[in-house]
């Protein structure tokens, strides 16, 4: 059913680099992946794998000296046309209108992401009065109304409030209130809940749930935490050093992993219904730094079925390795 | 309630009675104190040589605290810290000032975050060293042939001890940090979130060395955590805190299976699982925690508690011991059957 669905939004072959005085950076090296209506899709990797310069390339917030060196991000609008956006330019009238607009983005550290200076109001009146023809007024009853609908208890009050006097659960739901004050078709969240304690985070990923059965929206929800990926995500897209190493439904991902560094992050974690003080197997290594980027396979240093002769000398494309999945490893011809 | 010799057969290297740690808040000119922050409200637990309590808890409940109160890192506003020092008992919380230098080789700690733990600039073999240096052990060559044998020890390659931390990624400086806290032999080794700022894959060969390092040196651990799957990984008891208190502590898999607090049942439900098939309904805690600096009155946890009672809401329950070492502060603990968390593949 999915498959005559067009994706919301699709990312082809995204590179993204940094280029620096000691060298440049591929942070994000040759991504692609869709994005449906309605669906979740979740991003995990581990720090440096480029999930979050990924989001920052969709919405073209890369900072300097980072920018997109070649790939395409189109985007299908309400209206049914394409817009590609990478070939706008960062600052034009067009790819404001999608942020905040077509796109909303809830960023991991709410306290932050918002400015100290003005009062959360002001903050949605805002993003309101920029993206819909309404009047003062009226921006302020749809930020009260959008505060109400992410469960911020006595909203008239709070929108005069400023960031600082709300605990972290509040500030991350009037976060989302912001993201969501347009009505975004798509909602990038990244580690919305990472900077939270479990059952704070726990009222986040179910207010996330409730607002997407509500609207209908796409979410792409970017973590760390395979357990958050597991409980909200559809679709499951793992990276690792800029590239994607593997795709798949959120059930194959977990129940049958295909790529090594799939298999590996999946045991090495330690879980909540596991065994006692039993020795986890881990994966050998660490991270390589961003300038030294392993040739071949970016994983092949750290993999136990590393192929000498081919993994440390050729990069495996990602293709795919059974329905509706994809992987990048030598091992699946 | 005393429970430091409950009836184990092991013996206790550590027994913290009535803890509390109150910080006082001022206000205006003169700075007149209009309350406190009540962040260790009478805890009492105690640890047994050679095995790993882990204290468990939300932001603010007091767990990191209560830790710093046991090494004396602060003082203790009340209560007792028993730590038996070669068959002799001291309590830390009230020893002069000029033993508790002999007693801090006793107790060591591990830091959550080695990037801001390890100074930039010091080499390797100066930040493990240090710590014989300060309480004087060995010359020069003694010093340096030990931090060969810690670094060896941790999994770090000796040859590496002229350079600085910026050259190590953050699992080998969380190693660094493991070293040094093991410099001086201590018997308590006090971990205050020490995988929470590694990367997932980079965790579980802390975990493990941790685990490793304790069955060989015959360490005790006290770890402090707010991730219940690390926590239930590496632990042998647990104590869950809420709001400064200690609302349950029992051995790991009863805890894990058969909670018997609200509190720790809803916080083992909040953990999402890495498993999609588990999306299993959760149980969403309304509200916040409480304010240590105004806490509500009898049990910390019943405006969020799902099974409150008008008793609740007036009195604070006491500590009970509910099953052999299952230690329980809730009214209702003996008539509430509460949710565990499944085994996979059962």
């Amino acid at each position: 059913m999915r498959n005559d669905t067009r994706p919301l939004l699709s990312v082809r072959n995204l590179r993204t680099s940094f280029f620096q005085d000691e060298g440049t950076t591929k942070a994000v090296d040759g991504a692609s992946f869709d994005v449906f209506p309605g669906k979740t899709l979740g991003i995990v990797g581990e720090s440096g794998c480029g999930k979050s310069v990924t989001a920052q390339s969709i919405l073209r917030i890369v900072d300097r000296p980072g920018r997109i060196v070649d790939g395409e991000i189109v985007l299908t609008r309400a209206d049914g046309s394409e817009i590609d956006l990478v070939k706008l330019k960062a600052n034009s009238r067009e790819i404001r209108s999608v942020r905040g607009g077509d796109i909303g983005l809830i960023f991991q550290e709410p306290m932050t992401s918002f400015s100290p200076v003005h009062t959360v109001g002001e903050q949605i009146i805002e993003a309101v009065l920029l993206h819909s023809e309404v009047g003062k007024k009226e921006a302020r009853l749809r930020g009260i109304e959008a505060l109400r609908s992410v469960g911020i208890p006595k909203p008239e009050r709070r929108i005069d409030e400023y960031s600082f006097e709300l605990s972290g659960g509040l500030r991350q739901r009037a976060m989302i209130a912001v993201a969501l004050s347009c009505n975004p078709r798509l909602l990038i969240a990244d580690e919305p809940t990472t900077a939270l304690d479990v059952t704070t985070q726990a009222q986040i990923l179910d207010l996330l749930r409730k607002i997407q059965q509500e609207r209908g929206m796409a979410i792409m929800l970017i973590t760390h935490n395979l357990g958050v990926v597991a409980e909200m995500a559809d679709d499951v897209v793992v990276m690792y050093l800029g590239k994607v190493v593997e795709q798949g439904k959120v059930d194959d991902i977990f129940h049958d992993p295909k790529h090594p560094y799939t298999k590996a992050l999946l045991q090495s974690i330690p879980s909540i219904d596991s065994t006692p003080r039993l020795k986890l197997p881990t994966i050998s290594g660490s991270i390589p730094h961003p300038f030294n980027r392993p040739k071949g396979c970016p994983f092949h240093p750290r993999c136990v079925s590393a192929i000498a002769g081919r993994c440390d000398v050729e990069e495996p494309p990602l293709q795919a390795v059974g329905e509706g999945r994809k992987a990048s490893c030598f091992l699946y011809p | 309630m005393t429970n430091g010799d409950a009836g184990t057969g092991k013996s206790v290297l550590l027994d913290v009675r009535g803890l509390k740690k109150y910080f006082p808040i001022r206000r205006g000119i003169l700075q007149k104190t209009i309350g406190h922050v009540k962040a260790v409200d009478d805890v009492t637990f105690f640890l047994n040589r050679g095995e790993t309590l882990s204290l468990v808890g939300e932001s603010g409940c007091g767990k990191t605290t209560t830790s710093r109160c046991i090494l004396r890192a602060i003082t203790p506003t009340a209560g007792q810290v028993l730590l038996s020092d070669n068959g002799e008992v001291v309590d830390v919380a009230t020893v002069p000032k000029n033993r508790l230098r002999s007693l801090r080789r006793q107790m060591q700690m591990i830091f959550q975050d080695p990037f801001s733990s390890l100074n930039p600039r010091m080499t390797l073999l100066d930040i493990v060293g240090e710590p014989l240096l300060v309480h004087g052990v060995g010359n020069d060559q003694e010093r340096t042939d030990r931090v060969v044998e810690l670094l060896n020890l941790v999994g770090l390659r000796p040859e590496y001890m002229r350079r600085y931390p910026h050259a190590f990624s953050g699992g080998q400086r969380q190693r660094i940090g493991i070293a040094r806290a093991l410099a001086l032999n201590p018997r308590l080794v006090v971990a205050d979130e020490p995988v929470s700022a590694l990367d997932v894959s980079v965790q579980a060969q802390i975990l493990n060395l941790l685990l490793e390092l304790q069955e060989r040196l015959g360490l005790t651990y006290l770890f402090v955590a707010h991730d219940l799957s690390v926590v239930k990984h590496i632990s042998e008891r647990v104590a869950v805190m809420y709001v400064g208190r200690i609302v349950e502590t029992a051995p790991t898999e009863e805890l894990f299976a058969s909670p018997r607090h609200p509190y720790t049942e809803a916080l083992m439900s909040a953990v999402p699982k890495p498993d999609p098939r588990l999306r299993s309904e959760r149980i969403v805690l309304e509200g916040e925690v409480a304010d240590p600096a105004n806490t509500p009155s009898g049990c910390h946890f019943h405006p969020r508690c799902r099974y409150a009672q008008a008793v609740c809401r007036e009195t604070a329950p006491a500590q009970e011991e509910i099953a052999p070492n299952h230690f329980v502060s809730c009214h209702r603990a003996a008539e509430l059957s509460l949710r565990g968390v499944a085994r996979s593949g059962a």
